[in-house]
């Protein structure tokens, strides 16, 4: 898809509640996977002929699964305080990408052939039949969420749209009418072990060069260990860090703490991958397939721990699920929560004083800190609720001099999303995702024009791709999101690095700058 | 005439109680497969208990999210809780005293209800996000209660009802014998339209009073690393597979 098709949203100081414009984005539809991808996930490859009989079953029998699912479809009251939430509305006016619009695509359907009302009164209560439109509807604006849970937080009684969308996608794929995006990368981690399809061999290769290169830099053989049995750790990481900029710098961070806190630790070339997509299809099934890989390969590595890198839905499902879908754990240190985010790692080493840190090395930078939606409405990290927020500044704050957060409206429970989450990360939904950033690069914006604000941190893979491809279409630069094990790693200290003495240290500093 | 609402009200209690007995077991028996509280959540029951009761309350989420209709939500929910609470004098003999306490108040608690309910009717109308979501029975669940406390209120102030005659019906019907109704115009559309609501209860939104008690992501305490969480399906298909 082109990049003029459409218009980028222009900056203000407020992102105001628009008016609605009705279909703005009905002509958006990510491409349809094809059938060796759904048939690999255990679903049939097309669309079926009897997919309207299908599709009602699935539904049935999903609402007899997911309690949530069936309380959601009921509740609702119409009060409307989830429907200037989205930021997908925000950046596009379409009324059913108000959370409360996009439920109703599905509730209409439930209503008219589950419930007394509307099966009997359909124009009373809004019940709508079943047809290829609908399901064409479901199609593209589904696949308009990013499941973010924002919604959430405002409604009354908690209706999750996150839900309802996951529901949907998965009656989508029961009937053959799957997403390619997300499809395609599960059936190849089922393959490979990971969403980029990358081999052992690659991994060991990508691995050795970071090796070089951390060691180049400061003359200290940090390990970056592949399927090493018997290490303490197993660290599963999202296999962007593998490569991309800015993810890998936040891997070579991930090694520097475990360097210096001196345990050992190994990445599974079996289980080379911390995202799950099987959540963005709410596919249980799915979900559990690629969980369990992850349980094996501790069990094969004999490891003691499960350490998760920076990746928000990955987290969720590391945190919230897996112990569900791959437990129970009772093979690994009991000590231990099981899995722990690195940064609870991170932040627990900092307080012990096991890391020598020189907040300096981040000193041409201003900070902020973009809470990922998955990580701040479906996890915690630390003992306390709000860890989540608090351990990811806590440890900025460690490693860096100047901080500031972004608008309190913006961030915490509150955060919006990046624009990318939920399966949308993929050319073809190009439109939403600029469009579904407006929120966020108006706060971004308005951090970087009052504080001086240079660089936003992020803690998840989709987050950062997503906004070094969104940011320039806003007039921003892509180099602004960094992962915050870079700044870690920037600011680290290694036992017996090179350039320790002062002087070495300023010339460092000119060489950068 | 009497005998209509008699057997109405019979009728009426019985659809709501079954109905929403139904409706609860329903949700009760089907499992929430995963840890999903909106986060941060409570990480033991205390909490979770407490969490819905200042949902219940005091609409903490609604308020975090819409000023105005948390406004007028909470005046009409507040002044509802209090008339029905008004409203016990019908049904009891001797009145509690807490019950015979609030009385002055129930009168204040009317006025509160209908403003606020014409305070949401007027967001239905005028909001276009709000207009567009609602459906024909939106409108008219605000109408119907509109019309419940505005018939209330007339008998209260306008075309008073004797009310002793309203008590011994009511107290009769409750030990199953049938008494006379009072035949007053407000009073007849008060009542039906009362039955009526009760009727619908559990076929309409207004489902979302069991449904916040059964909301995972509102009523699951925050310990899924702590606590494995298995649903009785997904247990079965484990045993299956492995
Ligand atoms: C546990 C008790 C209850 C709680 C916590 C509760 C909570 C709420 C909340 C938070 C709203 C959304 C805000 C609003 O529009 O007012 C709402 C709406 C509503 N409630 Fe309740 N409610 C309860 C009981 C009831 C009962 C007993 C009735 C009726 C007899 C009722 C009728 C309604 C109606 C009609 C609406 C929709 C108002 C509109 O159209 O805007 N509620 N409720
Ligand atoms: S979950 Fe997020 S993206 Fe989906 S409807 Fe709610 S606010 Fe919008
Ligand atoms: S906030 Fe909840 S109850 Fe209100 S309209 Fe949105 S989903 Fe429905």
């Amino acid at each position: 898809m082109a990049k003029a098709d459409f218009e980028t949203p222009e900056l203000h100081e407020f992102v105001d509640v628009p008016l609605l414009v009705e279909d703005t984005m009905a002509h958006l539809s990510p491409f349809v996977a094809k059938p060796e991808h759904n048939t690999d996930l255990n679903f049939p490859g097309e669309l079926v002929d009897d997919w309207h009989d299908k599709a009602l079953a699935k539904l049935d029998d999903l609402r007899g699964r997911f309690r949530s699912l069936q309380v959601y479809l009921d509740s609702c009251v119409k009060c409307g305080a989830c429907t200037d939430k989205c930021h997908y509305f925000l950046g596009t006016k379409d009324p059913k990408n108000m959370p409360v619009g996009r439920q109703d695509l599905l509730r209409k359907v439930y209503r008219r052939y589950f419930t007394f009302a509307g099966k009997y009164f359909p124009g009373l209560v809004g019940a709508k039949d079943l047809t290829r439109e609908t399901l064409d509807e479901w199609y593209s604006y589904y696949h308009q969420c990013s499941q973010c849970r924002r919604c959430s937080v405002f409604c009354p009684y908690g209706i999750d749209t996150a839900e309802i969308s996951m529901a949907a996608r998965e009656i989508l794929d029961s009937i053959g009418y799957g997403q390619k995006y997300c499809n395609e990368i599960i059936a190849k981690l089922n393959r490979v072990g990971n969403n980029l399809g990358l081999p052992g061999p690659a991994l060991a290769d990508t691995l050795e060069g970071l090796e070089e290169d951390v060691e180049d830099e400061t003359g200290v053989a940090v390990k970056y260990p592949l399927d090493v049995k018997g290490a303490d750790i197993l660290l599963v990481t999202p296999s962007a860090d593998f490569f991309a900029e800015p993810h890998v710098d936040g891997l070579i961070g991930y090694g520097k703490v475990f360097h210096e806190a001196g345990v050992s630790w190994t990445i599974s070339s079996y289980a080379s991958e911390a995202a799950n997509f099987g959540m963005f299809i709410g596919s249980y099934e799915n979900m559990r397939r690629v969980s369990l890989r992850i349980r094996k390969a501790a069990l094969d590595l004999g490891v003691k721990r499960i350490v998760f890198g920076e990746c928000g839905h990955a987290w969720r499902v590391a945190y919230a699920f897996l112990n569900t879908l791959a437990g129970p754990f009772d093979f690994l240190d009991p000590n231990y929560p099981v899995p722990q985010h690195i940064l609870e790692f991170t932040w627990d080493q900092i307080q012990k004083g096991n890391l020598n840190l020189d907040k300096s090395a981040n000193d041409d930078k201003v900070l902020t800190f973009h809470d990922s939606c998955n990580v701040a409405r479906a996890t915690r990290m630390g003992d306390k609720p709000g860890g989540q927020f608090e351990i990811p500044r806590n440890v900025i704050k460690a490693v860096c001099n100047n901080y500031v957060d972004m608008h309190h409206e913006t961030i915490g429970e509150r955060t919006f999303c990046c624009g990318g989450g939920g399966g949308l990360l993929t050319d073809d939904l190009m439109e939403i995702r600029v469009k579904g950033a407006l929120p966020r690069m108006t706060a971004l914006k308005n951090v970087m024009e009052e504080e001086g604000v240079t660089h936003m941190a992020a803690i998840c893979a989709i987050c950062k791709s997503q906004f070094t491809k969104v940011l320039p279409y806003y007039g921003m630069d892509m180099d602004q999101i960094v992962s915050i094990h870079q700044l870690v790693s920037n600011a680290i200290i290694l036992t017996g690095q090179d350039s320790d003495d002062e002087e070495d240290e300023e010339e460092l500093d000119e060489v950068e700058a | 005439m009497s005998l209509f609402f008699a057997l109405l009200f019979i009728v009426a209690a019985l659809v709501m109680v079954t109905g929403l007995a139904r409706k609860i077991i329903q949700y009760a028996k089907t499992p929430a497969p995963l840890k999903i509280p909106t986060t941060p959540a409570p990480v033991n029951r205390t909490g979770v208990v407490l969490r819905l009761f200042r949902e219940v309350v005091f609409f903490e989420s609604l308020f975090k999210g819409t000023k105005w209709t948390w406004l007028f939500g909470w005046m009409f929910h507040l002044g509802l809780l209090l008339v029905l609470l008004r409203h016990l004098r019908y049904f009891t003999d001797p009145v509690w005293l807490p019950i015979q306490l609030i009385q002055p108040f129930g009168v204040y608690a009317g006025y509160a209800m209908v403003i606020g309910l014409v305070g949401l009717l007027g967001r239905r109308i005028f909001v276009d996000r709000v207009r567009y979501i609602s459906s024909p029975s939106d409108f008219l669940w605000l109408v119907l209660l509109i019309i419940i406390g505005f018939s209330g209120l007339m008998m209260k102030f306008i075309a008073h009802t004797d009310v002793v005659m309203v008590k011994e019906f009511f107290t009769g019907l409750m030990g199953l014998s049938f008494g006379t109704l009072p035949i007053d115009f407000p009073l007849m559309v008060h009542l039906l339209m009362v039955a009526l609501l009760m009727l619908l209860f559990p076929f309409s939104k207004l489902l979302h009073v069991p449904g916040l008690f059964f909301s995972p992501s509102r009523n699951q305490v925050d310990n899924p690393r702590e606590k494995r969480h298995l649903a009785p399906w997904a247990k079965a298909m484990e045993e299956q597979r492995n």
